[in-house]
């Protein structure tokens, strides 16, 4: 069976050509069969998939519509499943089983779509390769010696190797755009607020969105239709009411003002990542929108905040995985604080530990000033300068990142992996929507994004100039070209 | 050389909400350990607080009756330190934008009253308990109580002794207990405080070296902590020595306070604004809507029984202190009952009475209590009658005039029944009409006496010394 998109999909199953139950099937098939390679899954969830695609089956049956009815899709592990082990890719919570499920799962179980699995990550989302998995490591189906990008690794390379039609991820400083730029698929960073946050294991609150990953802009409508909304159990999440994202997709462009911030496009980018964005502002005008260099300067603060914020808020989100109430504890202690101390030294990883002495660091009396409440401060001027920008343009185009996939290995040095999250952080410290969509391939073979990003929940305005781009720009989904094992 | 005490309290006391402060678990004390817990108090991954906006209403009665401002813009704060009946790893409170602030009360000290400053009052929430089986040598949790909300009260450096300490822990409580928002139950450890204290030679203007004081299990606790501590700071002293700055246990067992951790191991909490709640925003209306509700305070109720009940200021105070005493007077004077009256019953003898039968609560209508007076009043019950009435109503409550019939205890105030007892009495003791009549008054009680013992102890002891009056006069 050829890849298909959601809305493909679905009408194959509403239209009886296909049953839930096939669909599900195919799919865990090919988990089986090519995931050996990817490694992106890291709990398949047969027997539940199976069931659910039954219950799918029925509701079409009695004529129900939906649009994810019967639709497989992979969730990241760190979303709560309930009665599904939802690990973080840590060994801290390698054994943890919620009790319950996140909003998002809720949500999709109610609009009938199939979770085929859990899906691999960076440790608790930190890092940007999904090497810091304390399972496996993800592969890039376009280069199997690349990383997928991260945190949302799993996610990116399973939509890209046709495992499942969609996947949910989260982004907290590029967690979702930075792995769908790498392996060439849509990825959506909603606004802060937009989806909730109820069952995804907290990195950083105040950074922290769910987002998803699809084939296309259209698929990518679809999925937010099903995710946005207010939540009652979610304090941050806004009493917004969620339009249809799909309605005037089709629209076009025509008279949008398009922002391309000249900071975004200094040194450290690959030339051909600059070259697909001037493109993209060619095919922009092409569609009949106006684009303008404008600026940014406050950009390069961006990264030592977010890395202050995240790292900060980190220290105290992660604090409850003490060994005493559920995951990992470490045997065989004589007192509390060594067992404390022995549980959080071998559940966590290396970065995992890093961020985690950095917020401390940040956080303790006499440095809260200086490092903390500092960054809060940038963070307030990076929203001011982005709101500034958007009196004057309806959408900004940067590059996702600086580069296309690097290799396995290659960012040892901590700080250069943190470098490669520059054209992204800015976005989620300012709480903004943001997108990736897939801009061709570098002469290596490699998938490039462009991001586009646009006002507080203005998703319908960044989905129609990404679906215009994407129509204009011809390039669609990036296939792979790895077919081993299908 | 001569020291003063200076005190400081930090009070906690639980809320009486029906449901936690972030979820909708109950918080009903006593349950079966782990029963009214769900993954939100429990901390489990992914969770996420919603607050109860009953708390924030609740904390701004204790504000408005404490004289403070309310804060319009506030924030919750996270508290991080690890121990293991703490679920997240940290406790979200109040750091710098409390509910409320700048406040005072106002305590009767032995120069008069006295205002003691509130710093603030903010919102947090409890943790766990921890159940240690030394036995089996293990210890288990129990997160019941976690996420039970709390308002901290937190006093000025004001109080000058363990006496005003417990002055004003005794005003908050009733405050508390006035406002219905907290059960103040010390056992319970719905009302727990911590005690900062430090000494200084008298006159001396700075602040000596403080220690906090922690596991003060209740008021009386609190006034031997602080004398013991007061009483080993001035020794200290004395001795040429300093105090160190740390936290110290109270163990009032061994009436003995114990070194905790010195400043140099004091936690580093590391607070920052909970990322996962959003400002509290309290607008004027939702103020003017809760003071608009509050209910009639003990200060108020007692400037009202002097006032217009001319009651002695020692019991309006005794009355007040209560709120379930005052609110029976209110009741008992509110069904006709004088006020001197009612008070006198339920300061002396009702209290006594609540002792005996081991109960808290007066098992009898106000409006029982209120007949029963009102028939003193009237001559139909002795004082005694009227004692031995409240008693058996304390075990079957019930008219008191029905009870009165059934154990023959109303008074005999008919003229020709009493004389008929007096003049059977005179006949019987000539011996001591003589004397009467030689101007020895002791014998008139003896006869007044025989005349009680005579008639059961029901006739008018007024109308049997008239009658007695009259009768030797004739003779």
């Amino acid at each position: 069976m050829k890849d298909f998109t959601v809305r493909e999909l679905g009408r194959l199953l509403h239209g009886r050509e296909l049953s839930a139950l096939e669909l599900t099937k195919i799919y865990l098939d090919r988990i089986a069969k090519t995931d050996a390679v990817i490694e992106s899954f890291i709990t398949v969830c047969e027997e539940q998939a199976i069931k659910a695609a039954q219950a799918a089956d029925k509701r079409i049956a009695s004529g129900e519509k939906g649009a994810l009815l019967g639709i497989p899709v992979g969730i990241k592990d760190n979303i709560c499943t309930s009665g599904v082990k939802t690990t973080c890719a840590s060994k801290m919570l390698s054994n943890f089983v919620p009790p319950y499920d996140a909003t998002v799962i809720k949500k999709l179980g109610q609009a009938g779509a199939v979770m085929l699995g859990k899906l691999n990550m960076d440790e608790f989302a930190m890092g940007s390769s999904t090497e810091k998995s304390y399972f496996k490591k993800t592969k890039n189906p376009h280069l199997l010696n690349c990383v997928p990008g991260g945190s949302s690794g799993g996610s990116a390379a399973c939509v890209s190797a046709g495992l499942a039609p969609f996947a949910l991820g989260s982004d907290t400083g590029g967690s979702i755009r930075q792995p769908a730029s790498f392996c060439g698929t849509v990825g959506l960073k909603p606004t802060y607020g937009l989806v909730s946050r109820y069952g995804l294991v907290a990195f950083a609150s105040s950074l922290d969105q769910i987002g998803c990953f699809t084939r296309d802009v259209y698929d990518c409508a679809i999925v937010l239709n099903h995710i946005a909304g207010h939540d009652a159990m979610d304090s941050t999440s806004a009493p917004f009411i969620v339009p249809d994202y799909t309605n005037g997709l089709t629209d076009g462009i025509s008279g949008k003002r398009i922002g391309i911030p000249k900071q975004y496009l200094e040194s450290g980018i690959q030339p051909e990542v600059r070259e697909a964005v001037n493109k993209a502002a060619e095919y922009f005008e092409k569609a009949g929108a106006v684009c303008e260099e404008c600026s940014l300067p406050l950009t390069k603060y961006a990264l030592p905040a977010y890395y202050l914020i995240s790292s900060a808020e980190a220290s105290s989100n992660l604090a409850r995985f003490d060994g005493v109430k559920y995951g990992f504890r470490a045997e065989n202690c004589s007192n509390l604080s060594e067992m404390y101390e022995t549980t959080r030294s071998l559940g966590f990883g290396e970065e995992v530990k890093r961020r985690i002495m950095l917020g401390t660091y940040a956080l303790s009396s006499g440095y809260y000033d200086a490092y903390y409440k500092k960054a809060q401060q940038v963070r307030t001027l990076i929203q001011r300068e982005f709101a500034d920008n958007f009196k004057r343009f309806d959408i900004l185009l940067t590059p996702t990142t600086p580069t296309t996939a690097f290799e396995f290995g290659e960012k040892a040095d901590p700080v250069s992996m943190y470098m490669g999250d520059i054209c992204t952080v800015a976005i989620n410290i300012a709480g903004l929507p943001a997108i990736n969509v897939p801009a061709g391939l570098d002469s290596r073979g490699k998938p490039v994004g462009i991001q586009l990003i646009a006002p507080p929940f203005c998703e319908q305005s960044l989905l129609k100039c990404a679906y215009a781009y994407e129509q204009t720009a011809g390039f669609g989904f990036l296939q792979p070209e790895f077919k081993e094992g299908i | 050389m001569r020291y003063e005490t200076v005190i400081g309290l930090e009070i906690h006391a639980e809320l009486a909400t029906k449901s936690k402060i972030y979820c909708s678990c109950s918080t009903e004390f006593g349950a079966a350990p782990n029963t009214h817990t769900c993954p939100i108090c429990t901390g489990m991954p992914g969770t996420l607080p919603v607050l109860n906006k009953k708390v924030v209403d609740y904390a701004v009665m204790a504000g408005l009756a404490m004289n403070c401002s309310i804060t319009e813009y506030g924030k919750q704060d996270r508290k991080n330190y690890f121990y293991p009946d703490l679920p997240k790893s940290y406790q979200t409170s109040q750091f710098d934008q409390p509910v409320c602030q700048n406040g005072y009360l106002e305590i009767a000290s032995e120069n008069g009253p006295k205002k003691i400053g509130i710093t603030r009052i903010h919102i947090e929430e409890d943790a766990g308990k921890l159940i240690h089986d030394d036995l089996r040598g293990y210890t288990l949790v129990d997160y019941n109580r976690c996420g039970v909300p709390l308002i901290e009260i937190v006093t000025e450096p004001d109080l000058r002794s363990a006496k005003e300490a417990k002055c004003f822990l005794e005003t908050v409580k009733s405050i508390l207990e006035y406002l219905e928002i907290s059960d103040c139950k010390m056992q319970e450890g719905s009302l727990r405080c911590d005690v900062n204290i430090s000494v200084r030679p008298a006159g001396q203007q700075q602040l000596g070296v403080r220690t906090e004081m922690k596991n003060i299990n209740s008021f009386s606790a609190a006034v031997r902590a602080i004398e013991s501590e007061s009483e080993r700071q001035i020794d200290l002293l004395e001795a040429g020595k300093t105090v160190i700055r740390a936290t110290r246990r109270w163990d009032d067992v061994k009436n003995q306070s114990f070194d905790m951790r010195s400043k140099e191991q004091a936690h580093d909490y590391r607070y920052f604004p909970e990322p996962d709640l959003v400002p509290i925003v309290i607008d004027r209306q939702w103020v003017s809507r809760i003071k608009n509700s509050l209910p009639e305070l003990p200060d108020s109720r007692k400037k009202k029984y002097l006032s217009k009940y001319g009651l002695s200021d020692a019991d309006a105070a005794q009355l007040v202190s209560s709120k379930k005493i005052s609110d029976y007077f209110e009741d008992t004077v509110g069904n006709g009952a004088s006020p001197k009256l009612a008070a006198n019953w339920l300061i002396g003898e009702i209290p006594k009475l609540l002792r005996k039968k081991g109960t808290e609560e007066i098992p009898f209508c106000a409006e029982y209590l209120a007949k029963t007076i009102q028939m003193t009043e009237k001559g139909s019950l002795s004082s005694s009658a009227a004692k031995a009435v409240i008693e058996e109503m304390f075990d079957r409550p019930r008219d008191p005039e029905n009870i009165a019939k059934e154990k023959g205890l109303l008074q005999i105030n008919d003229e020709a029944a009493v004389m008929a007892f007096v003049e059977k009495v005179i006949e019987e003791n000539p011996q001591a009409v003589k004397e009467i009549k030689s101007g020895k008054d002791k014998a008139v009680g003896f006869i007044v006496g025989q005349v009680m013992r005579y008639s059961k102890g029901r006739a008018n002891p007024q109308l049997i010394n008239k009658l007695l009056k009259d009768i030797l006069a004739e003779k």
